[in-house]
């Protein structure tokens, strides 16, 4: 590779808060989202889901489905062509039930008919006869007990990750503490839809809102008894994302449908729907005991996180690697004894959710360092300081941080910001505001601090790569660049981060993103904070390759040597500016398709946990401000102050969107949301009695970015959309301990925690 | 039943379900997809459009009983080819992400600030009986109506103070 800088600025390259190419679409109402999607005589699908968490299926009477006029289609497991299961990781999930179902909301048959109300009356009809079972809802019955029935018959340990390090586990100071984390919903605003339609050659094309076309494919194809090729998927608009789309939901449903009646079919989830439509944040159990000398430096560390996974599979074991990796957070520990476990129970099903089992992690080795900080008698920063990695550090998995880990700076960042004014006397701002529930007088101002790691890209030795196509040509007498990849723009600005750079790589205004589809290599998930760094970087090595192709027609077209590319143009060793890219272009295509691969990562130890097994670590610290009503245990948070490392910021706009966005997840998750589960039952599936952060909620945030370039990654560039929702929580939580000085073990925190009544 | 729709001034002779909600109708039957549906409660504001000027969660809203009214939604809110200029704010300040919320959150400051302009306190107005003053707090309890899951909170305030001064 050439090495060519262009020096000039190029207007809305790398660095600059680009306008998304989508947001004009996106504020007049015409950005297709896949529940926007239409085609004349076209079907609509609906599904029929089990009532029972755990239940025998004795028999399926379609028949009164079949008669209602305007069914064309009802579907049992037994239409299902091919392979009958599907994963994300391992294929243990039928595409529709066969003979038993393991949770509730697990679908068994589809239909497809002229009206969504004609396909939900079908459904309806369908006679299922149950056997209904006791269902099994204990996670640690299901980790720890091998008397404990199975969900699976290959047992319910998904996977169990150790980790060994160390002998010495005495010392002067002990603290421990048992934590619970609820189930969280990813609850994107869009709920899952899609349109697929049969194509001549017996294929299907489907249209549909995912974060990753080419795994959907890989699921698909085989369960249509289809060759990928014939499977051609493209990204709809997509309504939000956060690891609630990596495992299929109505996918290979829609095209079942299609590819029987010969004709469109659109399913669109409702809300409800949607909560047992897709997999969830694992909820956990946590030990811990933390061992440290007498001035709070850390000894050793032992702990047991216990996920429940649920029914299925799904990403459960990527999920538990992060949690015991990262399970002792970004702290030095020379001795650990930790376990991590996935199970299956018959809970709903969980997998990815925004930070997944780093987020967990972080709620017990973050409560766990204020009580080292407490028993020390240190303030919860300096005890942090005193533990924290840096650059050249070793992280629990005995992996060396090769990147700089400003961890004590960015801790006394966040530290020394000004604090807001005291509680405030007006009463609109006090917790309960204009409910008029307080006029001042029980009311606490704590402050808390937070602190997480959490691995960027895929890890443990997964093949993660990115495929970028870019095409430079003359379009109206000006230099045109497209660019393709197959990776999903879910809200993140990935379609600007990729525009960016091929601004500043080839200097040329004028690009467009193609859409994103299956006609293109793989460009891997939308999740991890991956894409900026994948796809990021497959964009900027096609655009090189490009470049250097267009130099070479240039030397060929102008008989000059030594030339460069400098803001947009053609210059000569001098500087002088020879040609402009059009000029060299002339009617000449150039088009360059380049794979990128972050270094390799090693497996963990199965035993011991040990091994390089990721390739980038971001960090994020947060201080959270509240102020709390101690008597009726409402809880305002007043503000959110963050610092977090990026390495580059590529759009400052989009950036500071994700570190907000990240962080409002996370208050979620510390004060107000669970999917409430009961005997296997999701009782709370809808957004009266599932409760995501208002505006109001949303208190305004200090952010301060730090630039360390990581020296392996694409511009220096680290992932950043999930460390926010690391350390919001458990800061927000530290602080109403502050407040209140309960030891709030569970989140999210209910009011009656606070007044413990 | 039939009923006379006037949607962004076009007018819309339809026949209707009684049982039909405004969202639907619009969405099914007009093509106007703007206008989207987060949960079909009338818990997310993500299908807020505008009937006779105020905010309306067409969800919740019965297609019977819009005869002669004038709706807008957001696919009427800019002048031609020029953007309103709450578009052109959240814009600007990227009040957005997945931007599933954004129909409804202009449509609902279109109509929040048109109940500023006319005088109306909100809950949260220190003086009902003064002229209100737009500041962070009236902003944010007037726009708890409509979620924004991808936590564009922060810029949504700024885009929306920023059109209404
Ligand atoms: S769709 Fe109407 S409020 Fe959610
Ligand atoms: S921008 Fe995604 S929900 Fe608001």
């Amino acid at each position: 590779m050439t090495d060519i800088q262009v020096t000039s600025p190029v207007r809305d390259g790398v660095g600059a808060s680009a306008p998304r190419p989508d947001g004009t679409l996106k504020v007049t109402g015409e950005f297709a989202y896949a529940s926007d999607l239409w085609m004349d005589g076209m079907l609509h699908g609906a599904t029929l889901r089990s009532p029972h968490p755990r239940a025998r299926i004795l028999s399926v009477d379609l028949t009164g489905a079949l008669k209602l006029p305007g069914v064309e289609a009802v579907l049992t497991h037994e239409d299902v062509p091919g392979a009958k299961l599907y994963g994300v990781d391992h294929a243990d999930q039928p595409v529709l039930a066969i003979d038993q179902v393991r949770y509730q909301g697990e679908p068994i048959a589809v239909v497809a008919a002229d009206h969504p109300e004609t396909a939900r009356r079908a459904c309806a009809l369908i006679r299922v006869v149950y056997e209904v079972l006791e269902p099994l809802t204990d996670p640690r019955r299901a980790a720890l007990d091998p008397s404990y029935e199975k969900v699976h018959a290959g047992g319910n340990v998904v996977r169990h990750q150790p980790i060994r390090v160390g002998s010495v586990f005495e010392a002067d100071v002990v603290v421990t503490g048992e934590y619970e984390v609820g189930m969280q919903d990813q609850a994107f605003l869009g709920p899952e839809s899609g349109l697929a339609v049969p194509a001549e050659d017996g294929g299907v094309d489907l249209y549909v809102a995912t974060q990753w076309l080419h795994v959907d494919q890989d699921q698909i194809a085989p369960c249509l008894g289809l060759p990928p090729e014939k499977v051609r998927l493209t990204l709809a608009g997509v309504g939000g994302a956060f690891g609630a789309r990596e495992d299929l939901s109505m996918q290979i449903h829609a095209c079942l449908l299609a590819l029987h009646t010969g004709k469109p079919v659109r399913i669109v989830y409702g809300r409800e729907e949607s909560f047992f439509g897709h997999v969830h944040r694992h909820p956990a159990l946590m030990r811990y005991e933390h061992g440290a000398t007498r001035d709070g430096r850390l000894v050793y560390v032992k702990g047991e996180i216990i996920l429940d996974g649920g029914a299925y599979a799904s990403s459960t074991p990527a999920v538990v690697g992060n949690a015991a990796s990262l399970g002792v957070g970004p702290y030095s520990v020379p001795n650990i004894s930790l376990d991590a476990y996935g199970v299956y129970t018959n809970n709903p099903p969980c997998g990815a959710m925004r930070g997944f089992g780093a987020v967990q992690a972080c709620f017990g080795y973050e409560s766990q360092l204020d009580r080292l900080a407490e028993a020390c008698g240190l303030d919860p920063v300096e005890v942090r300081i005193r533990n924290a990695i840096s650059e050249g550090s070793r992280i629990a998995t005995g992996q060396i941080v090769d990147m700089p880990a400003p961890l004590t700076s960015m801790l006394e960042q966040v530290r020394d910001l000004p604090l807001p004014e005291g509680v405030s006397t007006d009463l609109r701002d006090l917790p309960g505001g204009v409910a008029n529930s307080t006029h001042g007088e029980g009311i606490v101002r704590g402050v808390g601090y937070g602190i997480g790691i959490k691995n960027i890209c895929y890890s443990e030795g997964f093949d993660d790569f990115s495929t970028a196509r870019v095409r430079l040509e003359v379009i109206g007498e000006e230099a045109a660049v497209l660019v393709h990849t197959a990776a999903a723009e879910v809200g993140q600005g990935l379609v600007t981060l990729k525009a960016q750079i091929a601004r500043t790589e080839l200097g040329v205004p004028n690009v467009t993103i193609a859409p994103a589809d299956t006609q293109v290599g793989s460009a891997g998930s939308s999740s991890a904070s991956r894409q900026s760094y994948v796809t990021g970087g497959a964009v900027k090595t096609a655009c090189e390759a490009v470049r250097e192709r267009l130099l070479e027609l240039a030397a060929k077209k102008l008989s000059h040597d030594g030339l460069a590319l400098s803001g947009g143009k053609i210059v000569s060793v001098s500087g002088i500016v020879v040609a402009s890219v059009a000029e060299v272009l002339g009617d000449d295509v150039i088009e360059e398709t380049r794979e990128y691969r972050h270094r390799a990562t090693a497996p963990m130890d199965q035993l011991t946990g040990q091994g390089d097994a990721h390739t980038q670590f971001a960090f994020c610290v947060h201080r959270a401000v509240v102020d709390v009503d101690v008597e009726l245990g409402l809880v305002k948070v007043v503000e959110l102050a963050a610092v977090q490392d990026v390495g580059k910021i590529l759009n400052p706009i989009a950036l500071e969107g994700q570190i907000h966005g990240g962080t409002a997840q996370g208050l979620g998750l510390a004060l107000m949301e669970e999917i409430q589960v009961a005997g296997g039952l999701i009782r709370n599936p809808s957004f009266t009695d599932y409760l995501i952060p208002t505006i109001l909620d949303m208190p305004p945030m200090r952010l301060e970015i730090l630039e360390n370039p990581d020296p392996h990654a694409p511009y220096g560039l680290r992932g950043a959309g999930e460390p926010p929702t690391l350390s919001s929580t458990p800061a927000i939580v530290a602080a109403v301990r502050a407040a209140t000085g309960k030891s709030l073990m569970r989140i999210p925190v209910r009011p009656e925690h606070i007044t413990g009544t | 039943m039939d009923v006379q729709l006037s949607v962004n001034q076009d007018q819309h002779p339809i026949t209707v379900d009684t049982r039909e909600t405004l969202l639907d109708t619009l969405r099914e039957q007009l093509d106007l997809t703007g206008a989207k549906k987060g949960c079909d409660h009338g818990q997310c504001g993500a299908c807020t459009v505008l009937v006779d000027g105020r905010r309306v969660k067409s969800c919740l809203a019965l297609t019977v009983t819009m005869d002669d009214r004038e709706i807008t939604t957001v696919e009427g809110l800019a002048d031609g080819d020029t953007p309103h200029p709450l578009q052109a704010g959240f814009i600007e300040h990227d009040a957005f992400q997945c931007g599933y919320c954004t129909p409804g959150q202009l449509c609902s400051s279109v109509g929040m600030l048109a109940e500023f302009a006319a005088g109306w306190p909100s809950v949260v107005t220190p003086d009902v009986s003064a002229a209100p003053h737009l500041d962070e707090g009236e902003i944010r309890e007037r726009m708890s109506g409509n979620l924004c899951r991808c936590g564009a909170y922060v810029n949504i305030v700024a885009a929306i103070g920023q059109a209404g001064r």
